[in-house]
């Protein structure tokens, strides 16, 4: 919403206040300051000159010589505007002034032109700041020329309305009112506790009675509040008086014709949109307000042929429609030049209802806007009264007398409790009851009896909170004192939940990976970029019904294609050694199609290229297990590893016999789908299965008071016999002194026959109570040994 | 026998002087002082000395050890001494070298702000809460006082699953699953991932975090609301930082503000970084609305209470400027790897 400040001032007269003053309070009491602009901001010494004489310039064809009557003297000024005639009156720059090239002041000076002095400069619009849009009776290309009847010497920038402010305000859709500069001018009143003066409205109309012109007949009132019409015969369509154009100017409307402008003026200042139709397009003298057939076709003013439903409302004579209720009028029952009696429409619709039509009609007006944010209806009467006292006032045309109103249900003011009381305890302010009233009064809020009678335009207060809002914003939201809560003390504490995802991170940090996040949405294309197979139940996604495109299309099911993208991303802007982590939801349906929330899953997913191995990044994976006390029960398991895996370098992850993660080398087709040319490694661990055993118990175990004692073993290993089956071995054979063992080397090559491979195990043993003797180890030895052979494994002395 | 361990004495003290190694002096202990040295047999040699003298003859052998002892122990002190020196002296290094680094992963900047806010309201006494994403459209909105075809719906642009779930588009919905709990009083807040269908763009994300905060109590005030927020700023911005607050529309509180701060750049001056405004808007709040009370169980008449909501990345944004919000979901390690 923007207003002239000229505007606001008139309606306000005793608001003296600077525009920065005015947008600081206007902010602080709720009506929202975006900006200001001060049209005149750069434009200095600008007045009305005549030309008394123009000659040729000596030696330049493109320019003349004009000898300029400014008021206060006489200046020669050198010209190059061919639009100019002796006798024409023309906004002059003096010198020492400055106006505008594009949006750059600029100051004038006297100097010479091609060897003739210039004491001045000659303004188009543009170099006023303005566009010939906003004056359409400047020429297109030149300079601006004033009517006859202005003063030489007066001040041009006046003359032409840019001695304004513009205001641009945020409202908030609760308050329609002030989408209209009346209810922001009561606002600003209010705010600087000055008298509002709204324009008071007269009588208008002839001897003639409106019903003898048309009747009105509203099919469904639910819809259509209110229909207020008013005829009005004789139209002179000639341009507005220039107040008016420059008032819309300033608004930023642009002026079109006496009719135009009017509908327009009023719109602004009431924030009730009007229509007029030519009366005699009318069918029957008839209007009927009822809702459109289904498909029924209808051509709007500006040409197009658009298509209804049953839900949209339409405005129809005696045996067509001639508009779309609230949006557009027909192109059938437009104003044209040549239209001699008019039918004004005032009307108020249901919000709603225009709202959605507005979207299935896929237009959108500066009336359906206003309409649906919901009007009060009781304000339409008073904006068709108003249009009719200026179509008067500017002698456009002879309105009829009488108004047609046909008004179901009228809307009431509702009364509210007052209660002091309950606004100072929800505020935590002590704020007397008849400053409280003083409030309200300038709001015109009345209170009498203990009740405050609410305006029908401030449909948004209905309890006692909105009193209290009310209170709060004249008292002064700066002058509420400041407190800390009081009460029952709370303990500041994170969930389990979070407690275990910090850790996570943590441990993730530590090992040298940073913290990626992705969106949850992604394009059901994924499901191929990874080779999940057709049948695969993981390809069961949530999808959203209006996506921004279908690559944001499904929740993500699996949480790889962000870190793959992402991976991809820093891979082709050649970042070297990329290591990332996420921890972020899968969303799981619980059913096809969604019937109930999904269950959402909080996924830690590791993805690195580079300086990284499996082992490496098996190595995070432990390090995360151990940090949530999970290390003891973890198993790697070979088999069938996901397919977007390395069919030989994957695994799925196994806690306690429950499968929670995977993590493998990326399969060089998927790799290649993200456009990597490099070994990609990834893990993902669903904490949702690791949170349920996770436990940060932690209990001192005795350092070891008895030496160790050390036994290395050194193996040739069938290929396909798994470092985890050697190690149980250790596990189950060690005896009750194995205290832990460690792989120091592994070779697979040359000097190994094939099908084998070398690997070297050093044991430890410690008792708690006493040395240990070679027999306490010897026999833990033996049958490790025998176990191992029997597996196929020899021993290398 | 005198003259001899004269000469013994002299003879140790010029080796002794003439040795430049610690295995020179071990020579001269061995030779002279050993068990086979020469004052060792000198020492054997007593049983040829008179009975009378051999008191006075020891003790001029003892005296004689004695001296020799000391001057070789003064000389080993004083080699070790400049061994030592030698030594620290080669092994001196450069210091301005580059160093080797650690390689530390780095935490996402969204993540160390709401680490900042949580850790700013968890010792205020608040739970950090969470809700579910995926959310049912009476949760998102009906419950907040946005009653079906409310305008309010249309700004948020929501993505929708069906007609009654969809993304939630804020994270106030937790403050309803949270009053619907029904212990009291409540203190929260609760951060989040939320959707709203806007187009990637420098300031626009299709998906984005919130930091929704509320408190139910029987006595809490707008001027508690203050106070906490301005605690809050002051906490987050530094103790210089300046807090305003203006009314606003919010459906689901009543009365509503929206809170800015002095620009911690210019510190309200007006510079670049506020767009010249010397006020940066960081968040939404406002009194519970009654009727939301209501709705979710509690009785207005006897609780009443404050919520909040906080753009993440906007604080993001601003605390680190960065000018491009995209920024944040590339994940570029040119870019985390900064924080």
């Amino acid at each position: 919403m923007r207003t002239s400040l000229k505007w606001i001032k008139d309606l306000v007269p005793d608001l003296n206040v600077t525009p920065k003053e005015y947008m600081d309070a206007m902010t602080l009491s709720g009506s929202k300051v975006e900006f200001y602009e001060e049209m005149d901001e750069n434009l200095d010494k600008i007045v009305v000159g005549q030309i008394e004489r123009i000659e040729k310039h000596p030696d330049a064809d493109k320019l003349v010589v004009c000898q300029v009557d400014v008021g206060t003297e006489k200046l020669q000024i050198v010209t190059g505007a061919k639009n100019v005639k002796e006798g024409d009156k023309i906004p002059v720059v003096l010198d020492g002034g400055s106006v505008l090239d594009g949006t750059k002041a600029v100051k004038i000076k006297t100097g010479k032109l091609r060897g003739v002095e210039s004491r001045g400069m000659f303004c188009s619009v543009e170099e006023l700041g303005a566009s010939t849009d906003m004056y359409p009776e400047a020429p297109e290309d030149g300079v601006y020329v004033f009517e006859d009847d202005v003063e030489v010497g007066s001040d041009a920038i006046k003359l032409l309305g840019r001695d304004d402010v513009v205001v641009e305000y945020e409202i908030t859709s609760n308050r329609v009112d002030c989408f209209g500069v009346l209810g922001l001018a009561r606002e600003a009143a209010a705010t600087f506790k000055k008298e509002f003066k709204p324009p008071v409205i007269t009588e208008t109309g002839n001897d003639e009675d409106v019903n003898d012109y048309i009747k009105v007949a509203i099919e469904n009132p639910r819809l259509c509040k209110r229909y207020t019409a008013r005829v009005v015969k004789d139209i002179k369509i000639e341009p507005s008086p220039k107040w008016m154009q420059r008032r819309l100017m300033a608004q930023g409307i642009r002026p079109i014709n006496n009719i135009v402008d009017i509908t327009n003026y009023v719109m602004e200042e009431y924030g009730q949109p009007m229509h007029a139709y030519d009366l005699d397009t009318i069918a029957d003298n008839l209007i009927v307000v009822r809702n459109a057939a289904k498909g029924e076709k209808f051509t709007t003013l500006d040409g197009v042929e658009r298509e209804m439903d049953e839900s949209t409302l339409m405005i129809c004579d005696g045996a067509k429609a001639v508009g779309i209720a609230g949006i557009m009028g027909g192109e059938n029952s437009m104003i044209t030049d040549d239209v001699t009696t008019m039918l004004f429409e005032s009307a108020c619709f249901d919000g709603t209802n225009i709202r959605l039509s507005s979207k299935k009609v896929g237009l959108r007006t500066d009336a359906s806007g206003k309409f649906e944010k919901g009007l009060d209806p009781n304000n339409a009467i008073n904006a068709i009264n108003r249009a009719c006292q200026l179509i008067e006032e500017l002698g456009a045309g002879t309105v009829v007398g009488g108004v047609v109103d046909v008004y179901p249900q009228k809307r009431e003011e509702i009364t509210l409790p007052f209660e002091p009381d309950k606004y100072n305890k929800i505020l935590g302010t002590d704020i007397s009851p008849d400053e409280m009233k003083d409030y309200f009064k300038r709001l015109e809020l009345k209170v009498e009896d203990n009740k405050v009678t609410i305006p029908t335009w401030r449909q948004d207060l209905e309890c006692y909170a909105d009193l209290a809002e009310e209170v709060a914003r004249f008292y002064g939201y700066d002058k509420i004192p400041t407190s800390l809560p009081s009460g029952e003390a709370t303990t500041g504490k994170l969930s389990n939940k979070l407690i275990i995802e910090n850790t996570i991170k943590t441990v993730a940090e530590h090992c040298g990976f940073s913290q990626a996040m992705c969106y949850s949405f992604e394009s059901p294309k994924v499901f191929d970029k990874l080779l999940i197979p057709e049948s695969s139940v993981i390809r069961r996604a949530v999808v959203i019904s209006n996506p921004l495109g279908e690559d944001y299309s499904i929740m993500r099911t699996l949480p790889f294609d962000g870190m793959m993208t992402s991976l991809s991303t820093n891979y082709n802007r050649r970042n070297k050694d990329v290591r990332l982590y996420e921890l972020g939801n899968v969303y799981l349906p619980k059913s096809i199609p969604v019937e109930e929330l999904p269950d959402e899953r909080m996924t830690l997913t590791l993805g690195a290229y580079g300086d990284i191995d499996f082992y490496m990044l098996k190595g995070v994976v432990e390090e995360v297990f151990e940090a949530l006390g999970l290390e003891k029960q973890v198993e790697y398991s070979p088999k069938n590893p996901a397919p977007f895996l390395h069919p030989g370098r994957g695994a799925t992850i196994i806690y306690n016999g429950v499968e929670v993660g995977c993590i493998g080398e990326v399969h060089p087709k998927v790799a290649a789908n993200y456009d990597i040319k490099d070994r990609v490694y990834i893990a993902a661990l669903d904490t949702v299965l690791l949170r349920e055993n996770a436990s940060f118990e932690m209990k001192f175990v005795p350092i070891p008071k008895y030496p160790a004692a050390t036994r290395d073993i050194s193996m040739v290993v069938p290929k396909e016999v798994l470092a985890n089956k050697i190690e149980e071995v250790f596990e189950n054979k060690g005896g009750a002194y194995l205290e832990s063992f460690e792989l120091f080397d592994i070779y697979e090559g040359d000097q190994i026959k094939m099908g084998y491979k070398s690997m070297a195990y050093s044991l430890v043993f410690r008792a708690k109570d006493k040395n240990l003797a070679d027999d306490d180890v010897n026999g833990a030895m033996d049958r490790i040994l025998k176990a191992l052979q029997g597996m196929g494994i020899e021993l290398r002395s | 026998m005198k003259e001899k361990l004269e000469s013994i004495r002299e003879q140790a003290i010029k080796k002794i002087d003439e040795a430049t190694e610690m295995g020179a002096l071990n020579d001269v202990k061995v030779s002279v002082l050993g068990k086979k040295g020469e004052l060792t047999a000198v020492l054997k040699g007593m049983k040829d000395v008179a009975i009378e003298d051999r008191p006075k003859v020891g003790a001029l052998v003892n005296e004689t050890r004695e001296a020799i002892e000391k001057y070789l122990n003064d000389a080993k002190d004083k080699l070790e001494e400049e061994e030592m020196e030698h030594r620290l002296q080669n092994e001196t290094i450069d210091v301005t070298l580059p160093a080797k680094k650690v390689r530390e992963g780095h935490r996402h900047p969204n993540t160390k702000v709401l680490d900042e806010v949580e850790k700013i309201f968890v010792g205020m006494g608040y739970e950090v809460v969470e809700g579910p994403e995926v959310e049912y459209d009476y949760y998102n909105f009906e419950a907040l006082n946005i009653p079906p075809n409310h305008p309010a719906k249309d700004e948020q642009d929501t993505f929708y699953i069906n007609k009654d779930i969809l993304l939630r588009t804020q994270t106030s919905p937790v403050q309803v699953h949270e009053m619907e709990k029904g212990k009291l009083p409540i203190r929260m807040i609760a951060p989040g991932r939320v959707f709203r269908s806007d187009e990637v763009d420098a300031t626009h994300s299709p998906s984005f975090h919130q930091i929704e905060g509320m408190v139910i109590d029987k006595d809490i005030t707008f001027a508690d609301l203050k106070g906490t927020l301005e605690e809050f700023a002051k906490q987050l911005f530094g103790d210089d930082v300046k807090v305003k607050f203006r009314p606003h529309h919010f459906p689901f509180t009543e009365p509503s503000a929206e809170v800015d701060v002095s620009c911690f750049k210019c510190g309200g001056k007006g510079c670049r970084f506020c767009k010249g405004e010397g006020w940066i808007e960081i968040l939404g709040c406002g009194m519970v609305h009654p009727k939301v009370l209501k709705m979710s169980g509690i009785d207005p008449d006897e609780y009443q209470g404050f919520a909040f909501g906080v753009g993440l990345e906007r604080i993001t944004l601003l605390k680190y400027e960065i000018d491009d919000m995209r920024l944040l979901y590339e994940n570029d390690s040119r870019f985390l790897d900064q924080f």
